[in-house]
Formats: structure tokens, sequence, C-alpha cells
């Protein structure tokens, strides 16, 4: 139990008749990022929404490391160390990369009730903020307001802002998504020395990425999990190739 | 430490994390510093000058320039810097006010305000009035805020302007403060050593409390409170993501704010020496919407450039014709549609988000 960073135990969330998901069990252990693929409309951002804590499990349990986060706030759960990127970047545009990122290791600090010393001359917050930034190849764009970056730049800036945690876990919801391929090769590489560091689950459409990222893959159909392995057994079983063939033809 | 070879690498390389890098002093920066040292210069010069050529009134239209500006400085911290859209702000205007009133009205009849469970005396310090103010201010918009910050949108228009409206209608049927014709202060409230019933003296008084209020947001908005309540108008998902809760941050500014323009509400009814259910009314609300609108939303100046465009308006054209409210309109109209950032953003150009 002690060496497992996230784990989902027999998660179910119903929307009426509609079961989302459906008695999902995951784990991330460290060092290694696990995938979650499946169709569209499999529940993979329910059960994110589950995970992050903006959606309430009907029955089951989340736990970070040892600690049950199930009926977590999305800051607390953060605070603990889990950090998340969104399928849709969710930066406040008109401030800088460093405002951004800055927030996350003035949560971990102490309090935001801190009215006097200002946050431009404030070494404990900037130089956390620096090294995430500079760890996601980004430092000499510390300055420049977020609606000035590139697709692929906010992408990193998200991963920075959740290092800026100092996350015990990543949860990554489709990083890749809108990237061109170079972009995406580039954050493949820094997945990719970044998971010794911080496990990561990782959301993804990209097939290429995932299989070349990922150390287990767990594949979500109608909300549950039909398929788990390594990426020969996925690419090999015949259920995934089904879902997903079966999805292509209709 | 990793961390201390990464940097002065990276400081040998010529960049430097200490802080933001100054912003290049072009023809902006000038012109902004420019334009609200000018505007402030003549807030302060005028009234001197009317008041040594004997225009008293000058001086109180000044003041209450000043008072107003200030409040609307109060709900900018809310609407500009929180996100927070405020439609019952003179429910902080007036209960500021009614504080001023009531102790006036007890230190003046030598009776208590109340003997139970404790016994509390009226004062005629306006030390005492301002600090009461503020704290009852800042309670009331606790209770408020943490109700109506529980929705957002135009809900939290609506139930911020009910709160008011609720408080309003109490004002107006509570005889023993004068109901709906208000209170009198008959003697202005004192201070110790100088003499708040000159008038020069109390638009100083005035003056300094503006300069103070809008010092203070200007501060707040930089430190990691301020950093927080940004990111919260920006994207609260970011900052919850980021492990800050944005209820309580938004929550302490509302108060803030609250409490701010809740001594300009005591400052204003000693002003006028007279305090009624129309300094809580719903028209004023809309009144420090327009100001904020007007000067600048989210700028510091923009309240005081709003309330002076305002009052002028409110005692020139008002003095003309009685229709001066269609005149503001038009000038509402213009500011929204062609200057989205205010006067202040028309005269000093934009403002940059570090």
């Amino acid at each position: 139990m002690s060496d497992i960073v996230l784990s989902l135990q027999n998660l179910n969330k119903r929307f009426g008749a509609l079961q989302a998901t459906g008695d999902v069990s995951l784990d991330l252990k460290p060092g290694e990022i696990h995938a979650l693929i499946g169709p569209n409309g499999a529940g993979k951002s329910t059960l994110i929404g589950q995970i992050a804590g903006n959606i309430r499990p009907d029955e089951g349990r989340v736990f970070l490391a040892d600690t049950e986060i199930t009926g977590m706030s999305i800051a607390q759960r953060a605070r603990l160390g889990l950090g998340r990127s969104f399928q849709v970047s969710s930066l406040a545009e008109p401030l800088s990369v460093m405002r951004n990122v800055m927030m996350g290791v003035q949560a971990l600090q102490s309090h935001s009730f801190r009215f006097w010393k200002p946050v431009a001359r404030d070494r404990h917050l900037l130089e956390p903020a620096y090294t995430a930034l500079e760890r996601m190849q980004l430092s000499h764009r510390a300055w420049t307001p977020v609606f000035e970056l590139s697709h692929g730049e906010r992408r990193q800036v998200e991963v920075a802002c959740a290092l800026a945690l100092k996350p015990r876990a990543l949860l990554l919801d489709e990083p890749m998504a809108g990237l061109g391929p170079e972009g995406s090769a580039k954050l493949t590489e820094l997945l990719e020395t970044l998971k010794l560091e911080v496990p990561i689950l990782l959301i993804e459409h990209d097939m290429e990425a995932v299989f070349r990222l990922a150390d287990r893959i767990s594949v979500l159909v109608s909300g549950s999990v039909i398929a788990h392995g390594d990426s020969q057994a996925i690419r090999q079983d015949p259920r995934v190739r089904e879902a997903y063939l079966g999805d292509s033809d209709a | 430490m990793t961390n201390n070879t990464s940097l002065s690498n990276s400081a040998s390389r010529g960049t430097t994390v200490d802080a933001a890098p100054a912003p290049k002093a072009d023809r902006h920066f000038d012109r902004k510093g420019l334009v609200q040292m000018t505007l402030l210069g003549l807030l302060l010069l005028l009234p001197v000058v009317a008041y040594f050529s004997g225009q008293i009134y000058y001086v109180n239209l000044a003041s209450r320039i000043t008072i107003i500006a200030m409040a609307a400085v109060g709900l900018n911290l809310a609407i500009g810097y929180g996100g927070m859209v405020s439609f019952g702000h003179a429910a902080y205007f007036g209960l500021g006010g009614y504080v001023a009133g009531i102790s006036a009205y007890h230190a003046f009849d030598l009776t208590p305000f109340m003997t139970w469970p404790f016994s509390v005396p009226g004062s005629d310090n306006l030390l005492v009035i301002w600090l009461a103010a503020m704290l009852l201010c800042g309670l009331l918009a606790l209770a408020i805020g943490a109700i109506s910050l529980r929705t957002t949108g135009v809900y939290f228009i609506m139930i911020t302007l009910a709160f008011a409206q609720m408080i309003y209608y109490f004002a107006n049927s509570w005889p023993t403060y004068g109901g709906e014709d208000g209170l009198p202060i008959y003697i202005r409230n004192t201070l110790p050593v100088v003499d708040s019933s000159d008038a020069l003296t109390y638009f100083l008084i005035c003056f300094t409390g503006l300069i103070l209020a809008m010092a203070i947001t200007s501060r707040l908005m930089k430190s990691r409170f301020g950093a927080a309540l940004t990111m919260a108008r920006l994207n609260d998902v970011r900052l919850a993501t980021a492990g800050i809760s944005p209820y309580p941050i938004r929550l302490v500014a509302f108060v803030i704010s609250a409490a701010i323009t809740g001594l300009a509400g005591a400052l204003y009814a000693d002003l006028n020496g007279f305090v009624s259910p129309t300094m809580l009314s719903w028209h004023f609300s809309g009144e420090l919407m327009v100001i904020v609108i007007l000067g600048g939303v989210g700028r510091l100046y923009g309240p005081l450039a709003g309330a002076v465009l305002f009052v002028m308006m409110e005692t020139f054209l008002g003095g003309v014709t009685q229709y001066w409210q269609l005149f503001l309109g038009l000038v509402l109209l213009g500011v929204v549609l062609f200057a989205k950032h205010g006067v202040m953003g028309w005269l000093a150009g934009r403002e940059r988000n570090e």
C-alpha cells in the first residue's frame, strides 16, 4: 500500500440512468506513467473529475498515498500534492507565466492572507516557480503574458503550474491535444524524464504518445475498465480492438 | 542544492529572478503618472484656493467628491479587483453614516446606545466613530458576503441588492432614529487637537482618508493576498487547482471593501450633518457602480476620476437642468462603448497586468 501514490477503489458514478463510472479501481506507482485511454464518451472526464475533486463519486474511495481524499475540496487535494492539467488550457491569460506558476508555490508555503509584502520581490515565491519553469524548459518565457504563448508552450506552463505544488502525483488530461507533431514530441520527451520524479496518470488520445510513454495502460469503455496491461498486451487485446474498431465503424 | 546552482547559472547568463522586470519607462508610464498627479493635485489645490477666497461651498463640494471617491475605492476593490459585482454597497455606506449619526445622537442626549448585555454610550469622537463604522460594516459584509459569495454572476448581483434593500427598509421604518425622515447630526463629531468643524480641515481629513484607502488597496493588490484575489477574478479554477480556495479569499476582500465604503459613509454623514435612508438606497449602489465604471474598473485612480466626473456633472449640469442624468447616461454610454477602461484608461493608457 505504501508505495502506491494514487489509488482509486471501486469508484461508481451515475447520472440518472447513465453509468458514467462503473466500479473503477486503478493505482499509480512511483516512477511510472499510467495511461488511461478510451473512446469518446467512455467516461474519462467524469473519472478525472472524481480524482481532482470537482465531481463526487456515488461510491468508492480515492487515496493519495495513504490519505483518503474522497471528500476533500480541489484546493485541499492540490495542497496534499495532486497536480493536474486541463484538457482545455486554464491559465490566467493576462498574467505572466510566472504569476500563474507562483500560485502553487504560494499555496504550499502558507495561507494567502498576507497583505503587505509585494510578491514581485519575494524570493521565496519566485525561486521555486522559476525552478518549475526551468524543469519544463520555459524559464526564458517567465515574464511573458500567457496570451502571447503558443499552444504548446501553454501546455508546458500548465505542467509547470502543477510542478510548483511539488506534487506526489500528476494528473494530465490530454496534454498533447492540439499540439503539432513537433510539440507533441517535445512534451513526450519532457514527460519521459519527469515521470522518474513524479508518477503521472495520463489521459491521452494520441495513441503514439501513449504507447511510447506509458508503462501501464488501462482502457475505459462505457465507464468501466475493460483491459489493463503494458502497451504490448493492450495492442493485442481483442476487446480493446473491438472497442476502438467498433468506434471507428460507427 | 540544485535549486541554487540552477539559479546562479541563470544569473551568470544574465537573466535574473529577483523581481519582475521594471516596466519600461515609456511614454505611457509617464503619462499615467502625470494624469494621476494632476488629478490629486487639483483635488488638493482647488479647495485650498476656494477656502482662502471664502468660497466654502466649493470646499464642501471637494469633500463630497473625495468621500464619494473613497466609497467607490471600496466598491472597486470588490468589483474591479475581486470580480464581485456588488449591487448593495449602499448598505455599508449607509451603515457607516448611521454609526456616525446614532453615535452623535446619543452623545448629544447623553443617553446610552444600549444597556444590555453591556452598556455602550454614544460618542462624538470621530476616531471612535470611524473605528466602529469600519468594524460594523466589516461584520455586516462578513454575514452578507458569506451567503452571497456562494452564488455568482447575476445571482450575486441580485442577492447583494436584496440584502441592501432589507437594511434600507429597516432604517426607513425604525422611528427611534428618524425613520424615513433621517437623523440630523447637530454638531459635527470631533477630533482631538484639530477642529473638524472647519471646512478645509474636514476636507483634509477626507483627503487623507482617500489617499490611505488608495494606498492600502495598491499595497494589498501587490501582496500574496492580492495575487490570489486577482487569480480568483481571472480564473478561479486555476486558483483552486493551485491549492488555494477562492471563497475565503473573496470573502476577506469583500469585507475590506465594505469597511472602506463604510468609513466613507461615516465621513459623508458628518459632512452633511445628516443621515437618512437615502444613503442606503439602491440608487446610491447604482451610482457607485456608475462611478467605478466611468473611472475605469480595476484601476487604482479610476474611482477618483469617476467621482470627479460624476459629482461635477451632478452639480453643474444638475444646476442647469433636472434632466442631467440624461447626459450622465450619454457619457456612460460613450465610456462603455469607446473607452472600455474608463476615463483613466482613456487618459492614462492601458494598465499592465503585472
